[in-house]
C-alpha cells in the first residue's frame, strides 16, 4: 500500500530500550512508590546508568495518592528537569512514549524513564472504582457497583448483537493469550485454559464470564527513552518509533461505544509510520476485556468494522501463529497491575524487537504495534493511544 | 412478563435479621439536582438555556456549547435499550446482598445515553421508559421499564428494593377516627397491604370512620393516643417489629393566631399532637423499623407524615396550627436523616385543606380524603419523598420556590 506521508515530524534518532517488569502479585503490602522505585532501580541497572543520569520522568499510577509524580521525586531522591504524570490509566503507555520521545528530540531531557506502577492492597480495587470519576460516582457506581465489569458487559452485549460475534470468538482469543502466557515467568495465570473452561466459567456480568475479566494485581512496567546515539554508546539494544497516536473522547455522539479514537487516527498513524497493518509482525492490544481487543483489531485496520470475529476465526493468535497477538499473555493472563496495564503491551513489544523476550518469541519480528486504551469515565473508554515500533540498528 | 412477588414468609425468630445497608450514596452537588427532581416525582434533566442540549450525567458546563446556564427541565423519558447485563458480582455490600441485578444502557430520544436499573421484562432493542426514583440511600437513580407496562410490573424485585410499595407489607395508620384515616385504610387495602393496623384514641368519642374501618377485612384496631407516651410505647412493644409502613395522619386543626387568639391550651394541644406526637412515635417505632430495613423483600420501608402545607409557610388564620406543623416538619427532616441508616424513607405529604368537618369554614378548593390517600400510595410506589397534594399545596410549593417573601405577605389561601 502506498503511503502518502504525514505532516507530523518523525521520531528519527530516538531509542526505546530497557524493558522492565516488576513481577506481579495479586496483593501487596508495598506501596505504589515501592513499585515505581524498584522499576527505576531495574532501569538504571539494566542501562548501566547512575540514578541522576535519568533527567526526565513520566509516571502513571492510580495508587500513588495522595502523592503524584512530584512526591515521587522526593521519595526516590531524584532531581529531573522534565516531569510528567499521566492520568490515563490503560492509555498511558504510548502516551508516555510519545511525550518522552519529543522531550528527548527537543533536548528538554536526555533520558526519560517511563514508569507505570500500582500496588494492590486488599481494598485498593474497590476504593478505586468507588470513586473513579465524577460521572461514574453520579451515574454508574450507584447502579450495582459492578465497576468495569458492568461497563464492558454493556459494550460486549451490544457488540455481540450488532456484529454477530459469539462467546466462542472471544474465547478463542482468551485461550490463545493463555497459551502465550504459559511461558511468561511473571504471568499470574499459569494454568492452561481450554475453550470449554472459558465457556463454562462462572458468570460475572452477563455476557462476561470469569475469563473475560482481568485480575487486578500489583506490579510495574517501565522503559527508557533516549537518543539512539546514547543507546548505542551504552550498548543497549533498542527499538525505533515509527509512529504514535493519541485521542480522547472520540465519537461522543455514538450512543454506545463500538469504536474508539484509533478509528479517527488510523490513516495518519500508518502514513506517519510508512508501513501498514500488513507489515506488523506482532500486535499488542489493550485487553482488559476481549471485546476491546476486537475493536482494536478493527479500528487499527486489520479488518473492517464488525469483522473481528471472522478475523479471529481465520487466524492463529498465538506467538507462533500467523497473527501473533498479546504475546506475553496480555493482561487477561498476566494480570492487570493498575496503570501498568497500559504499558504491558509496549514493554512486550520492546522485548520482542530487541531480542529480550522472557517468554514466547515471535521469530524475525521487525515491526510491532502496541495499542492502549483507558478510562471508562462514564459509559465508554475515553483515551486511546498506539505506537508502531521497529527493530533498531545496533 | 415480571415474575410475581413471592408471598412473605413467616419470620423465623432464630434466624439473624439481615442488617440494612445502603446503595452507594456519594453524589456531586450537580447530581443532587436529580435527587431534587426525583423527590417530587419529576423526570427532569439539565437542559442548556443557550443551545437546548440535554445533559446527562449532570454537569456545570454544557457539553455542546460550553454555556453554564443549565436549568432543570422536564424531558421525554423514552428511549431504546441499547445494551443489558445481569451482574452476578458487585463490590458494594448493598448490591452484593442482592445479585443477580439487571442493568441497561438506554439511548434516550432526548439525546443522552443513560445507565439505568433495568426491569425484568426489558430486552435489548426494546422501547423503554425511564423514571427517576429515590433509592434506599435517598438519592435519585434512573429506572428503565417497558414503554408499555407488562403484567405484574410492580412486582419487579429490583424496583421493590428501591421503592416503598405497600404490596404485601404491614401498615400502621395512626388515627382511624378521621375521614382521611378511613380513606388511607381503604387505599392501602386496595394497594395490596398484607395487614393494616389502625390506631384510635379518645374512646369516649364515637366515629363513623372508625366503625367503617372496623367492618373491613384484614384490619386490626388498636388503642393509640399520640399525646400519651405510655400508650405509644405500649403499642410499639406489640407492633414495633411488624410495622413496615407507618402513616402518621393525626392532626388537630383550630383556627386562630397569636395576637387575636392567645390560647395556651389549644396551642399546647397542637404541639402535643403534631410535634410531640411525632416525637413519641419516632422514638418508639423508629428503632425497630430502622433495624428491619433489609428484612427480606418485605422489610420496613417507609414512614409517612401527613403534614399541612402550612408547615412550610405560616397561614395566620391558622397561626399556631401552622407553627406546630412547622415543628413537625423540622422533626421529620431529622427523622429522615436518622432512618436513612436503615434504608427506611420518610415521605412528607403536604396537603391543602381537607374536605372534612374541621375545614368547614375554609373556602374551596378542598381535598377529598380518598384523593389524598391515593396520592400517598402512588408516591410510595414510585419512591418520591416530598409530595404536594392538591392545588393549594402545589401553589404554596411553587410560590415558595419563586419568592418566599411574596407568599409570607400575601398567603390568602
Amino acid at each position: 500500500m502506498a503511503r502518502t506521508g504525514s505532516a507530523r515530524l518523525g521520531y528519527e534518532g530516538v531509542a526505546v530500550c530497557v524493558p522492565v517488569t516488576i513481577p506481579y502479585s495479586r496483593y501487596s503490602l508495598r506501596s505504589a512508590h515501592w513499585f515505581c522505585g524498584r522499576a527505576l532501580a531495574e532501569l538504571i541497572k539494566g542501562a548501566g546508568l547512575a540514578k541522576n543520569d535519568v533527567d526526565g520522568f513520566c509516571i502513571a499510577s492510580f495508587t500513588l495518592a495522595p502523592d503524584s509524580a512530584v512526591g515521587l521525586t522526593q521519595h526516590l531522591g531524584v532531581s529531573p528537569r522534565w516531569l510528567d504524570h499521566i492520568p490515563m490509566g490503560g492509555a498511558s503507555g504510548a502516551v508516555a512514549l510519545r511525550r518522552a520521545a519529543r522531550a528527548v528530540q527537543a533536548g528538554d531531557a536526555d533520558i526519560v524513564a517511563c514508569i507505570a506502577g500500582d500496588t494492590n492492597h486488599v481494598d485498593s480495587f474497590r476504593n478505586t472504582i468507588a470513586s473513579f470519576s465524577q460521572f461514574a460516582n453520579d451515574a454508574v457506581y450507584p447502579y450495582g457497583s459492578g465497576g468495569p465489569n458492568a461497563s464492558f458487559a454493556f459494550l460486549t452485549d451490544h457488540y455481540m448483537r450488532e456484529f454477530g460475534a459469539t462467546k466462542a470468538d472471544f474465547g478463542k482469543l482468551c485461550v490463545a493469550q493463555r497459551d502465550n502466557a504459559l511461558a511468561t515467568p511473571h504471568a499470574m495465570m499459569k494454568r492452561p485454559l481450554s475453550l470449554d473452561d472459558y465457556l463454562n466459567a462462572r458468570p460475572i456480568a452477563d455476557p462476561l464470564g470469569l475469563f473475560d475479566c482481568v485480575m487486578p494485581c500489583a506490579g510495574a512496567e517501565a522503559f527508557l527513552v533516549m537518543s539512539a546515539d546514547r543507546a548505542k554508546s551504552l550498548e543497549l539494544p533498542f527499538a525505533r518509533i515509527l509512529s504514535t497516536i493519541e485521542r480522547h473522547n472520540a465519537f461522543p455522539d455514538d450512543p454506545i461505544q463500538i469504536r474508539a479514537g484509533w478509528a479517527m487516527d488510523v490513516d495518519d498513524f500508518y502514513d506517519h509510520a510508512g508501513v501498514g497493518p500488513e507489515e506488523m509482525d506482532l500486535v499488542q492490544a489493550y485487553d482488559d476485556y476481549p471485546v476491546i481487543c476486537f475493536m482494536q483489531i478493527e479500528d487499527l485496520g486489520f479488518c473492517g468494522k464488525g469483522g473481528a470475529a471472522e478475523f479471529v476465526r481465520a487466524h492463529d493468535l498465538t506467538a507462533a501463529g500467523d497473527f501473533p497477538f498479546n504475546t506475553s499473555g496480555g493482561q487477561l493472563s498476566v494480570g492487570q497491575a493498575g496503570a501498568a496495564g497500559g504499558s504491558l503491551g509496549l514493554v512486550e513489544t520492546i522485548r520482542q524487537l530487541t531480542d529480550q523476550c522472557l517468554g514466547r518469541v515471535v521469530d524475525n519480528a521487525r515491526h510491532g504495534l502496541a495499542s492502549c486504551f483507558g478510562m471508562i469515565n462514564y459509559d465508554r473508554g475515553l483515551c486511546t493511544s498506539a505506537a508502531i515500533l521497529a527493530r533498531g540498528d545496533r | 412478563m415480571t415474575t410475581p412477588l413471592p408471598p412473605p414468609k413467616k419470620k423465623d425468630p432464630v434466624e439473624r435479621t439481615r442488617q440494612p445497608t445502603q446503595p452507594p450514596g456519594n453524589r456531586s452537588r450537580e447530581a443532587q439536582g436529580l435527587t431534587a427532581m426525583a423527590a417530587v416525582g419529576r423526570f427532569a434533566l439539565q437542559t442548556c438555556a443557550a443551545c437546548g442540549q440535554v445533559q446527562y450525567p449532570p454537569r456545570q458546563v454544557c457539553g455542546q456549547c460550553l454555556g453554564d446556564d443549565l436549568p432543570w427541565q422536564d424531558v421525554d423519558p423514552n428511549g431504546v435499550l441499547l445494551a443489558e447485563t445481569k451482574l452476578h458480582h458487585a463490590n458494594d455490600l448493598f448490591f452484593r446482598d442482592r445479585v443477580p441485578w439487571r442493568l441497561g444502557v438506554v439511548g434516550m430520544d432526548a439525546g443522552p445515553s443513560v445507565v439505568a436499573h433495568l426491569a425484568e421484562d426489558c430486552r435489548q432493542g426494546d422501547r423503554v421508559k425511564l423514571s427517576l426514583n429515590l433509592d434506599r440511600s435517598g438519592h435519585a437513580v434512573m429506572n428503565a421499564r417497558p414503554e408499555k407496562p407488562g403484567p405484574n410490573q410492580e412486582d419487579d424485585m429490583q424496583l421493590r428494593e428501591l421503592s416503598m410499595d405497600p404490596k404485601d407489607r404491614r401498615v400502621l395508620i395512626v388515627n382511624g377516627k378521621t375521614e382521611l384515616g378511613l380513606a388511607l385504610a381503604r387505599a392501602f387495602q386496595t394497594a395490596g397491604a398484607r395487614e393494616i393496623f389502625v390506631g384510635h384514641g379518645e374512646p369516649w368519642k364515637a366515629s363513623a370512620s372508625l366503625e367503617a374501618i372496623r367492618a373491613m377485612d384484614g384490619v386490626t384496631l388498636f388503642p393509640l393516643d399520640v399525646t400519651d407516651t405510655d400508650s405509644v410505647e405500649e403499642l410499639a412493644s406489640v407492633l414495633g417489629g411488624k410495622v413496615e409502613i407507618l402513616v402518621n395522619n393525626s392532626y388537630h386543626l383550630r383556627p386562630g393566631g397569636a395576637v387575636d387568639r392567645m390560647d395556651m391550651n389549644v396551642s399546647r394541644e397542637e404541639m402535643d399532637i403534631h410535634y410531640f406526637g411525632l416525637l413519641r412515635l419516632a422514638g418508639t417505632f423508629g428503632p425497630a423499623m430502622r433495624g428491619r430495613g433489609a428484612d427480606s423483600a418485605h422489610g420496613a420501608c417507609a414512614w409517612v407524615n401527613v403534614l399541612s402545607a402550612y408547615a412550610q409557610i405560616n397561614n395566620p388564620a391558622f397561626g399556631t396550627y401552622s407553627a406546630s406543623q412547622a415543628a413537625a416538619r423540622s422533626l421529620a427532616q431529622c427523622l429522615r436523616a436518622e432512618m436513612a441508616a436503615g434504608g427506611v424513607r420518610v415521605l412528607n405529604a403536604y396537603t391543602g385543606p381537607l374536605d372534612d368537618e374541621w375545614h368547614q369554614m375554609v373556602p374551596p378548593p378542598k381535598l377529598a380524603p380518598d384523593m389524598v390517600a391515593g396520592r400517598i400510595i402512588s408516591a410510595l410506589q414510585n419512591g418520591h419523598e416530598d409530595l404536594a397534594i392538591g392545588a393549594v399545596a402545589e401553589e404554596i410549593a411553587e410560590r415558595l420556590a419563586e419568592n418566599p417573601k411574596e407568599i409570607e405577605r400575601e398567603i390568602k389561601l
